[in-house]
């Protein structure tokens, strides 16, 4: 196994000699796609249902990826947080670091033809469905080249043509939007499955449970995913929930307890999870996982847990360095290696902050742009209304 | 008129072909009086608003009903008789009684991009979902910058029926009526309902729909032209009623035909009224409205719901805004009462604009009578 990786290695190092090839070879990504198995952190809890394997195929490819994926969330959130205290982004901004398994794993076990609806933690999401930095930066910084043009924020990030549906700043109201997905992927016999994410908090919503209960009647597609990260905004999940097993809330429906901090143990689920869901309808996943920022940029995080509890999480069950430690572990790259890796993600997020800042507010004339889907010339007003009158387009 | 007859003959659903064979050839017969006659018919509200949506259904196979009662009932008020034997329990989805879950899912199925028609027992009940009509609906293309847009359409009784009581009874137009990024259309005749609810299907936005339960079973003509598969009616435009040229008239749904019952006693008295049938809330036709009081120089706006914030608020601040130099009487306003509204027969109905408050408030605003309040002074 190390032999024919250093052979391949050396292969890499002359096609990296040659000039051009030397400015357009970026980053020694692997392309090496022999079969590796890797097992998960801890067993499935299952509610319901066998649940699968511990053990996960995957690739040294798929490794290095993940961990570049997840470096580049984490670095896009710290950023962002900067951002935020230097005022460039406004209102509510809801950061995803310590969570980046769950994004990564889940895409890696689903196709663009999959939907992925959830709430307003969702950056890392929509990076992960195709979106680009710029278009993240630029939308949380409310500039034209945002991906909603800049009149979404934070909490409203959008690519339909990729499967992602937003984006919903409501607590819980993304549910029932996402068993619709289902309904409608169901409807018109697409043979794909819609993930809806929700945290704890909202795992008590009773709008939930009106969506399960429709959608486990007519067996829709739908797979709900609690991002357990323990914490609804200030309340922990023992003071909010008189039952926090929330793989068993489904009660009729089946359920799958997963580490979240472990992006096979994530892919797993969700592979397993959309066979099931095309077969015999809904299905709850719990990803037990943990966010290291407060609830948002206005939540310093540490009145209602301790720093202990938060650096002992960090230094137990991070996500990067998980996957750090099973690269080093099976000899797939140095810690140089790795360590380049996150350099160049630095520098990509830089490059892509400073572009976005680059970017105008959107005209004025955008105030009045996507009210309806077709204006048909209907009037509309500005504050004044004497002074500032539009006709919808 | 051939589309119509092409659209009834090949419209079908899962049904047992040998009964669906009966079933055209009993169609066809009636399509083939229909074609000779060139009299107008006569057609309730209910069966206006179930052959727009049988006729939506075959057109698009994106169209689906969903709600409480739609299907195995018939539809709570009939509105959607046969359609689930017609078009099966996929296109005809009946709800358990959880308003918020069925409409958050109805609006998700139309940001992947089907059509839904979700149906609310009456629209007191749609409270219950009103997070996900105004942030999830109204909102979400506005949001995403026109990437998620979503074509649905909430209809359902809405305003008071007879004696059902306060909890039943609310009109919301005015308040769904304020929601950018929604329409709001309210039918009065069936060629009203027939043509609005196939435009609202239609239309890429989300549309509510403000039916009225006690104009399902009242008739109206309707021409030929109004028949054919391919009608619809314009959302935000309004119409005349009834020409007229003392005093303007608005209303909509119910009070419609109200405003006429008390523009045919004022014209006993010698004034012309012009009534003018909303058909839209949102987008409100603000010009055919000011247009009308430019020549009539006088207003009366009527509705059911509730007086303060109500649509005839709104009506009133347009016309004093754009048409201060035209008004010769200071505007008025009939609507519900500030209370809940009471069951007692004579409660009910002192809580409810009456014909004779139209011919008041109009003859006011001709002053031809002496306000209460004046006298007292």
């Amino acid at each position: 196994m190390a032999l024919s990786r250093l052979s391949s290695s050396s292969r890499r190092l002359d096609l990296l000699t040659s000039p051009l090839a030397a400015a357009l070879a970026r980053r020694p990504i692997s392309t090496d796609t022999t079969p590796i198995t890797v097992e998960t952190s801890v067993p499935f809890s299952a509610h319901k249902c066998e649940g699968p394997s511990r053990s996960v195929e995957t690739t040294p490819q798929e490794l290095i990826s993940f961990f570049r994926d997840m470096a580049l969330m984490r670095r896009m959130e710290i950023a962002a947080d900067s951002l935020y205290k230097a005022k460039l982004i406004r209102g509510f901004c809801h950061l995803y670091d310590g969570q980046e398994a769950v994004a990564v794993g889940m895409e890696a076990a689903i196709t663009k033809k999959d939907c992925i609806i959830t709430a307003y933690r969702d950056h890392c999401i929509f990076l992960e469905r195709g979106g680009t930095l710029l278009e993240v930066f630029a939308e949380l910084m409310g500039r034209r080249a945002g991906c909603s043009k800049g009149k979404g924020g934070s909490m409203h990030f959008y690519k339909k043509d990729s499967g992602f549906y937003g984006g919903h700043g409501i607590v819980g109201a993304q549910v029932p939007l996402g068993c619709g997905l289902a309904f409608a992927q169901k409807y018109s016999k697409d043979e794909n499955v819609t993930f809806t994410l929700y945290g704890d908090g909202a795992a008590n919503q009773g709008q939930l449970f009106e969506a399960l209960n429709i959608s486990c009647l007519l067996e829709l597609p739908a797979i709900l995913v609690c991002e357990n990260n323990h914490y609804g905004m200030g309340t922990a999940e023992w003071r909010a929930a008189k039952s926090p097993a929330y793989y068993k809330r489904g009660d009729y429906a089946p359920g799958l307890k997963v580490d979240g901090m472990d992006a096979f143990a994530v892919k797993q689920a969700c592979k397993f999870a959309k066979e099931h869901a095309l077969k015999n309808g809904p299905i709850i996943l719990e990803m037990d996982t943990y966010r290291y920022h407060g609830h948002s940029m206005s939540d310093p995080g540490s009145t209602y847990r301790t720093r202990d509890e938060i650096s002992g999480v960090r230094q137990e069950r991070d996500p990067i360095e998980r996957i750090r430690k099973l690269i080093l572990g099976l000899d797939l790259a140095t810690e140089k290696e790795l360590k380049d890796m996150e350099k160049e993600v630095r520098k990509e997020v830089d490059e892509a902050i400073a572009q976005a800042k680059e970017s105008p507010n959107p005209d004025p004339s955008e105030l009045f742009t996507n009210v309806y889907a077709k204006g048909y010339g209907v009037e509309a007003f500005g504050a004044d209304r004497k002074e500032v009158r539009a006709a919808l387009p | 008129m051939l589309g119509f007859l092409r659209h009834r003959a090949t419209a079908g659903g899962s049904a047992v072909p040998l009964l669906q064979g009966a079933l055209q050839k009993v169609r066809t017969a009636s399509l083939s009086l229909k074609s000779y006659s060139s009299a107008a018919k006569d057609m309730n509200v209910r069966e206006a608003l179930n052959a727009a949506l049988d006729e939506e259904m075959a057109a698009d196979p994106r169209v689906f009903l969903m709600g409480e009662e739609v299907g195995e009932y018939q539809g709570a008020y009939k509105v959607s008789k046969g359609l689930l034997q017609k078009y099966g329990p996929e296109r005809v989805v009946d709800t358990p009684i959880t308003e918020a879950g069925f409409t958050g899912i109805g609006i998700g199925a139309a940001f992947y991009g089907l059509k839904p028609v979700v149906e609310f027992m009456t629209f007191n009940f749609a409270m219950q979902a009103m997070d996900q009509l105004i942030n999830s609906a109204a909102k979400t293309n506005y949001m995403s910058a026109g990437n998620i847009p979503a074509s649905i359409v909430f209809r359902g009784p809405n305003g008071a029926a007879a004696g059902v009581g306060a909890q039943h009874s609310q009109c919301y137009a005015s308040w769904y009526g304020s929601i950018p990024g929604l329409k709001v259309v309210a039918p009065y005749s069936s060629e009203d309902a027939r043509g609005l609810l196939k435009a609202a299907i239609r239309d890429p936005a989300p549309v509510i729909f403000l039916e009225n339960e006690l104009l399902y079973g009242e008739n109206f003509p309707v021409s030929a032209e109004v028949l054919d598969s391919s009608f619809s009616l314009p959302i935000g435009k309004a119409k005349i009623e009834r020409e007229g040229k003392d005093v303007t008239i608005t209303s909509f749904s119910k009070m419609v035909g109200f405003a006429l019952k008390a523009s045919e006693i004022l014209a006993k008295e010698g004034i012309s009224a012009e009534v003018i049938n909303l058909r839209s809330i949102r987008p409100l036709d603000r010009h055919k409205i000011n247009e009308s009081v430019q020549k009539t120089n006088r207003l009366v706006t009527v509705e059911e719901g509730f007086p303060q914030n109500g649509v005839g608020a709104e009506i009133c601040t347009s016309v004093v805004e754009e048409s201060f130099g035209y008004l010769d009487a200071p505007v008025e306003r009939i609507a519900g009462a500030d209370v809940s509204l009471p069951y007692a027969a004579n409660l009910e109905r002192m809580a409810l604009p009456q014909v004779e408050d139209i011919v008041r408030a109009a003859k006011r605003a001709c002053y031809r009578s002496i306000p209460m309040a004046a006298a007292a002074n």
